[in-house]
């Protein structure tokens, strides 16, 4: 790193980074044992909240310069965000990070491939809901032609960097182009309507999950409620904010806040924590814009994950029943840490008559999936993810249960690695919840 | 920073996968969790074993290189802060459980063993480690040793120095000194086990540690006793041990404090009180149930506006994890929190509440106070910001006060956090001149050349006592 981008960056920090929440963290150190990264670590303070605020705050305080070790921990954290929760002091670590990691990506210039690569993701394709159907149909095509075949018996995939060759066959079944037509925007409540409610379809929901998405409005439907489901709305920008583009992410945030404004609606519902996360931090997100900060909090203040709807409505009445199996529960990290939704999706499952339901120790504890993490830290994340797979052992359970389109693709790739696939599966709440229903 | 050639061999004793010295790594083993210490280390190393720590000890006592162990760095007195910089040495790679012993009750460990999964690894098996330090979720064997740690526990069970059974300690000139052992009586010589604990680390490593356990009590009961009046509480607890009634915990909370545990916790603490009495009692299930029925009544006539009993062992356990967090917490009310733990005994825990009170006003600094009340052990917190130079001074003051009020009722500087660096400007008050000059005699015995943990408990310079008007 060159010296003038470490001025930079070290300036960028001064500026942009909130000296009085980074002072709030008085280094107890009770956020350690909750996260993966330091245990995986083998206890590095580096690589706890502790350790990367106080590298934060080093930057800040001109101890030490922002260097490449910096840079590289600040991408190790997950940014589960579980180290909140259990702050007593109630440090926004989340915000912090994504603070920092803005900085030094508007700072710092990436080599030409990674460049391109992250102008494509963050500008061309999630932004633009056309191109991340393109791409699904593109995927969906391919996984019904021979090509599928060709490329699974080739071992083609082996020979490239990374574990390509799992992630290809964690993927699911895309839907084809026929099968994501349009949508309708109104869907009337099957039952005596009790709620008007909009529905957030996501980018990756609508188009590689559409049957999730499809299950969650069913079960909405079937608890009484009228779903809206406005044409407008897109991407909500998680993955840009995380990953240092918060310009960007701000800007989808305000083309959502427009989609969903007026349409008298007691929620705005979802699907995925680690959209509604972003969703219930759009207030934060476009605080410092006067005309938006306030419709931003009052966009923010009715997003709901569907489980909690469900709860509300009662759902658990219902004749819910599956064949004899052992069910266990991942946390969407987003889900529960951000939107502090727990107990509702095991409620849930625990009301199906015929499954047993089985907590899994450090269910609570990341994946190793976190946005495109599995990815961009490979190494780590396997890490985690093996050690998880240990956790979803001890349970016995025939299926995983997730709540995030991340996690979904992590746990079955997990499967995939330990080589249980025709003894484990992994649903969505929702599509397990119609399954039970049906 | 490290010249090339002790690096090497340092690298060559503990392997390079335990040796850091990057900027990121010497940052963050710079502090611990007291306020305003920092100061970066040389180089952080992290030993597997025991003969590895005496090659690193026999290595910086040549080449005069100072060597700071640490845990998890939750300490309260800087004491795990690198003051002149040198070797951070961390047991995160020496934190196995090596036996329990059922028949003798005793528990061997490695020194980064986490409190609590002490803790939990002998109650599987029906016994019962005590010290229970607030931060046990996190700290470690070692560092509870090293500081000689209280907890919720402490009036009935004792602190950390009544489990220290023996340990093994690498001296500063590299030999393996084992002291103690699986006795129940042991008077062979000087207590050197007692000496070593909360001795900070400044009189050798400790690499082995054999505990004490008992028997697992039958059962436990949780009250929380309300109180519209400050003093009213502090009175109540020196009646209920007046009474003859020695409870497991008996924790007090003031107002504020309660409000931002509350407010993290949402354990259904009440924030409408004045102060708060946390009553746990442990024991044969008869017997608790007569102790917490006394205590209900010494609470009610010593004006509790409520006496409420924990219906179920998770309210408990809720009531008692929430009073961990409660420094952490009050952080949530200004920028800097800095807390001290001034002690007296028991029976003048009111008027020392009552001085903190006019001390506090006396120089407009703001001071929640909770602690564990039954032990005398008050933790004063004072809400302030680092970047407040004036005030800071006048924090100061109020606290030098506080040690004087604490030392004037019979009592001491610190209870239970060490003395670190942060106090070590108020030793001499408590043991005077005779004491330190003893103290430093043994120091220069054990550590001649200064390496161990260098900075702590011996200030440069004795802070003048200020004078308390009667």
């Amino acid at each position: 790193m060159k010296q003038a981008v470490k001025n930079e960056i070290q300036q960028g920090f001064k500026e942009q980074l909130d000296y009085n929440e980074l002072m709030n963290c008085m280094r107890c150190g009770f956020c350690l044992p909750s996260c993966p990264t330091y245990a995986q670590t083998g206890q590095f303070e580096a690589a706890s909240p502790r350790g990367r605020i106080a590298l934060m705050k080093g930057v800040v305080d001109g101890i030490i310069e922002p260097d490449e070790s910096i840079e590289k921990q600040l991408n190790l954290c997950l940014g589960c965000r579980a180290c909140e929760p259990v702050c007593p002091s109630g440090v926004k670590y989340g915000h912090l990070l994504e603070e920092a990691r803005d900085v030094i990506q508007q700072k710092k210039t990436h080599s030409v491939p990674v460049r391109v690569l992250r102008h494509i993701v963050f500008k061309e394709l999630f932004p633009k809901k056309m191109r991340v159907k393109k791409v699904s149909q593109f995927i969906s095509f391919y996984q019904r032609s021979p090509l599928q075949g060709l490329v699974r018996k080739s071992h083609l995939l082996k020979v490239l960097p990374g574990n390509l060759e799992q992630m290809e066959r964690a993927m699911p079944l895309v839907p084809s182009k026929k099968e994501m037509e349009n949508r309708p925007t109104l869907l009337q409540a099957e039952e005596k309507k009790v709620r008007r409610v909009a529905f957030f379809t996501g980018c990756l929901m609508d188009t590689m999950f559409m049957e999730t998405n499809d299950a969650t409005m069913k079960l909405l439907q079937k608890a009484g409620c009228e779903i809206v489901i406005p044409k407008q709305q897109g991407c909500c920008g998680a993955l840009h904010a995380h990953s240092g583009e918060r310009n960007m992410a701000k800007e989808m945030a305000k083309a959502n806040i427009l989609a969903f404004e007026g349409l008298d609606v007691d929620d705005i519902v979802l699907n995925a924590g680690g959209c509604g996360a972003l969703l219930v931090e759009y207030d934060h997100l476009l605080k410092d814009e006067p005309e938006w900060a306030q419709r931003a909090k009052a966009f923010a203040s009715k997003v709901r994950d569907f489980s909690e709807i469900l709860m509300e409505l009662k759902f658990t009445d219902k004749e819910l029943s599956l064949p004899a199996q052992t069910i266990t529960y991942q946390d969407s990290c987003h889900l529960r840490n951000v939107m502090k939704t727990a107990s509702a999706p095991r409620a849930l499952l625990q009301s199906i008559k015929g499954s047993l339901y089985r907590e899994m120790e450090g269910a609570d504890q990341c994946c190793g999936s976190a946005g495109i993490y599995n990815i961009t830290q490979q190494e780590m994340s396997m890490q985690i993810l093996d050690y998880k797979m240990g956790k979803v052992k001890a349970t016995h359970a025939h299926t995983i249960v997730t709540a995030n389109p991340g996690c979904l693709l992590q746990m079955r790739l997990g499967i995939i690695r330990e080589g249980v696939e025709d003894q484990v599966r992994t649903v969505h709440l929702a599509d397990l919840l119609l399954e039970a229903l049906n | 920073m490290l010249n090339d050639f002790i690096k090497k061999q340092l690298i060559a004793i503990v392997g390079k996968n335990n040796f850091h010295d990057t900027n990121e790594a010497r940052l963050v083993y710079s502090y611990d969790a007291t306020p305003n210490f920092q100061s970066l280390p040389d180089a952080i190393l992290m030993p597997e074993n025991t003969e590895q720590v005496q090659k690193i000890v026999r290595l910086c006592n040549e080449a005069g290189l100072a060597i700071v162990p640490r845990g998890s760095g939750t300490n309260l007195s800087a004491g795990t802060c690198p003051v002149q910089g040198g070797i951070v040495l961390t047991f995160n790679r020496m934190n196995k459980i090596l036996e329990i012993d059922e028949e003798n009750l005793t528990v061997t460990v490695q020194p980064g063993v986490i409190t609590l999964n002490l803790i939990n690894a002998v109650e599987a098996k029906g016994l019962f480690y005590p010290p229970d330090p607030s931060s046990m979720k996190i700290s470690t064997i070692g560092g509870n040793i090293n500081e000689c740690s209280g907890g919720l526990r402490g009036l009935k069970y004792g602190v950390t120095k009544d489990y220290v059974l023996g340990l093994e300690v690498v001296l500063a000139n590299g030999e393996v000194l084992r002291t103690g052992g699986k006795l129940a009586k042991d008077v062979a010589g000087y207590d050197f086990t007692k000496l070593m604990v909360g001795s900070e680390g400044t009189l050798g490593i400790i690499t082995e540690a054999t505990l004490k356990l008992i028997p697992i009590p039958e059962t436990k009961k949780t009250l929380l006793a309300l109180f519209e009046d400050i003093d009213a509480a502090a009175k109540t607890v020196s009646s209920i041990i007046a009474n003859k009634i020695i409870p497991a915990t008996l924790e007090f909370l003031d107002q504020p404090t309660c409000e931002v545990v509350e407010d993290f916790a949402k354990v259904g603490l009440p924030t409408d009180v004045k102060a708060v009495l946390l009553i746990e009692q442990d024991g044969p299930k008869e017997v608790v149930e007569n102790d917490i029925l006394r205590i209900s009544e010494i609470c009610r006539d010593g004006k509790a506006v409520s006496v409420k009993v924990a219906k179920t062992k998770e309210e408990a356990e809720g009531l008692s994890t929430a009073r961990r967090a409660a420094l952490s917490a009050l952080a949530r009310l200004k920028p800097t929190t800095i807390l001290e733990d001034a002690t007296v005994p028991r029976s003048k825990i009111s008027e020392m509440v009552t001085a903190i009170s006019e001390i506090a006003e006396k120089y407009s600094v703001r001071i929640c106070t909770f602690g564990h009340a039954g032990d005398g052990n008050l933790h004063p917190t004072c809400l302030t910001d680092a970047r407040n130079k004036e005030e800071m001074e006048k924090v100061e003051q109020a606290f030098a006060e506080i040690f004087e009020k604490a030392i004037e009722l019979g009592g001491t500087i610190t209870g239970e956090h060490g003395v670190g660096a942060m106090k070590s400007p108020y030793l001499a008050w408590k043991i005077g001149d005779s004491g330190v000059a003893a103290m430093k005699a043994i120091k220069q015995a054990l550590d001649p050349n200064g390496i161990l943990n260098p900075g702590k408990l011996f200030a440069k310079d004795t802070r003048k006592r200020v004078v308390v008007q009667a």
